[in-house]
């Protein structure tokens, strides 16, 4: 669209690799720090997100306190796991392959009967048990649960709550896709893993892009437009991209706002957490 | 000549944890006197963090709080030193602060004057704004010998309002320094040094030098609180509006620069913007817009 209309490419969500990986590495090592946690805690997937979160926590605390689990399904593809354990070869930290098939399983299996489970429904049983076991490893390795979701993912509510959106802290949920490749490359993340296609690994050969219908690079832009620089719909789409498109964006960050928030607690005392009782998440004790 | 040396302390502030920090304090100021500064410059909310909210209260000081006080006895024959903190008053307000301690006491505090509630910010759900915008007179450094000095200090926004560095240099201030805990945000290769929030404070902090001839002495704080990165970046400007030192961008740091205020008579001289400033035009004009406003006058 820069074609059409004559000006020359600019990657407006170009950042400072350098310096973007120095805040991440100081967000990270403070949070560590105020929790008093030992260890921090990741779900490794073998896909770019939690591959990046790898990397900068441990340029951030070191390796040796980073717990990478591997939570594979049988739907998980082969090539998910191998990359993961690339990273914690490269890496060197502690790993730990918890295979989530069984309890998954079984949970359907005690469904009432005859009820089918759609991909989705599995997909979010599926984070959720991957949530589950992250919680009671962290409590093992006196550690943190770090959250790897990205920008765009958390925008469009390409994630489930109380599953992988799930954390103590995470370091990228401000970066778009296109940022975290970018990151990803400069702090040396496998390049298999940046070049292939991102995927929930719900059912063989799914990617992201397919099932949503976009290509990352068009959407951060777009999102960047409503969210970022606040411009409504219709001068987004005057801008030449696809209104069918910006639309579906459009609505996507609408219907999942609950997804980016905690639950509303019913005010009625006088004083109510989330309302009027504001503190910081670790506060030391003054007395 | 009236040469200070200026120590920028870019310290990370636990939050909420007084008791860590002032200790952090008086380490910054053993290494800042051992280091030969007239005076050691913290960031805002240096003794107590940034994002509190309900905790405000419980960490407030009084300015006779003797927490305060013995910092304040640091400074007796050592380098002065501003720090920041929650001053509590007698009427139960809350205020971001900026206190002068210099030959042992609490000489003069600054109170914000402009509490950014938009956006990420949310200060004046918690605090009170200041009233008063005053210049003082002090020797930096119990070195009176050379001459007294005019400082100036202002808390983070204060400076993105210009009237308020403004009244300073006309109130007297040939040093204006301002305290922050200014967030990162608005990462960019666009953007100067990459982060928007970097690339604009450096326009404003030169300009503030040049417009008011004044040397400037930013601190700004690092570290995390929430989801919050503070972007440090500490640096000292001329009053030709000319960065003479500057501290690196998330990393802790004890910025040493050497000013000499003789440069800001010469400044002057040389462009004699605050001799020219119309007063009472600005006051007649200003006048006429708030009667304007208020229904008081016809449009």
């Amino acid at each position: 669209m820069s074609g059409e209309s004559g000006k020359a490419w600019h990657d407006e969500l170009a950042i400072d690799p350098e310096m973007v990986s120095a805040m991440c590495r100081s967000f990270i090592s403070s949070h560590v720090a105020s929790t008093g946690a030992e260890r921090v805690v990741l779900g490794l997937s073998g896909g770019i997100d939690s591959a990046l979160v790898a990397y900068l926590t441990a340029t951030a605390i070191g390796a040796d306190r980073l717990v990478a689990v591997l939570m594979p399904t049988a739907a998980s593809s082969a090539s998910s796991k191998a990359d993961a354990e690339a990273i914690v070869r490269d890496l060197g930290c502690q790993s730990e392959l918890i295979s989530i098939e069984a309890p998954l399983a079984a949970l359907i299996e005690n469904l009432p009967t005859g009820e089918s489970v759609t991909p989705l429904r599995r997909g979010n049983m599926a984070a959720r048990l991957r949530m589950t076991t992250l919680y009671d490893r962290s409590a093992v390795h006196h550690g943190v649960v770090i959250g790897t979701g990205n920008k765009s993912e958390i925008l469009i509510g390409y994630s489930t709550i109380y599953g992988d959106a799930a954390s103590a802290f995470n370091p990228i949920g401000d970066l778009y896709k296109t940022q975290v490749r970018e990151l990803s490359r400069h702090l040396g993340v496998p390049t298999q893993i940046i070049e292939k296609a991102p995927s929930a690994d719900l059912w063989p050969g799914q990617t992201d892009e397919g099932e949503g219908g976009f290509d990352y690079p068009t959407l951060d832009r777009v999102l960047y437009r409503i969210v970022d620089r606040r411009l409504p719909v219709e001068d987004v789409i005057a801008e030449g991209f696809d209104r069918d498109f910006v639309v579906r964006v459009s609505e996507m960050i609408r219907r999942s706002e609950f997804k980016r928030q905690m639950p509303p607690i019913a005010k009625v005392g006088g004083r109510s957490s989330g309302s009027d009782y504001l503190y910081p998440r670790r506060r030391p004790n003054l007395d | 000549m009236r040469r200070r040396v200026l120590a920028l302390a870019q310290i990370a502030p636990v939050l909420g944890d007084l008791a860590q920090n002032l200790a952090l304090h008086e380490v910054k100021i053993a290494e800042s006197k051992a280091a030969g500064a007239d005076i050691v410059i913290f960031p805002e909310l240096s003794l107590t963090g940034y994002q509190l909210q309900d905790l405000a209260p419980e960490v407030a000081m009084r300015r006779t709080d003797p927490r305060l006080d013995s910092l304040a006895r640091l400074t007796s024959g050592g380098p002065s030193a501003v720090v920041s903190f929650v001053e509590s008053t007698e009427d139960h307000r809350l205020f971001a602060a900026a206190a002068l301690l210099e030959g042992g006491v609490v000489r003069h505090v600054a109170r914000k004057c402009y509490l950014p509630t938009y956006g990420l910010f949310d200060e004046r759900r918690f605090l009170a704004a200041g009233d008063a915008i005053r210049a003082t007179r002090a020797s930096l450094g119990g070195r009176s010998v050379q001459g007294d000095v005019g400082v100036g200090i202002g808390v983070c926004e204060d400076f993105w309002h210009p009237t308020l560095p403004a009244i300073l240099a006309q109130d007297g201030a040939e040093l204006l320094i301002n305290v922050a805990a200014g967030p990162a945000r608005g990462a960019s290769v666009d953007a100067d040094q990459g982060l928007g929030s970097a690339a604009s404070w450096g326009t404003l902090l030169r300009a503030t030098a040049a417009l008011t001839t004044s040397y400037v002495a930013f601190t700004n704080r690092v570290g995390v609180d929430e989801s919050l990165i503070f972007w440090g970046g500490s640096r000292v400007i001329g009053p030709d509006g000319v960065v003479i030192a500057e501290a690196p961008l998330f990393d802790e740091a004890l910025l040493l620069t050497e000013i000499d205020l003789d440069e800001v008579a010469r400044a002057r001289s040389a462009l004699p913007l605050l001799r020219d400033e119309r007063l009472e035009l600005t006051r007649r004009e200003f006048d006429r817009i708030i009667a304007t406003r208020a229904g008081l006058e016809e449009a």
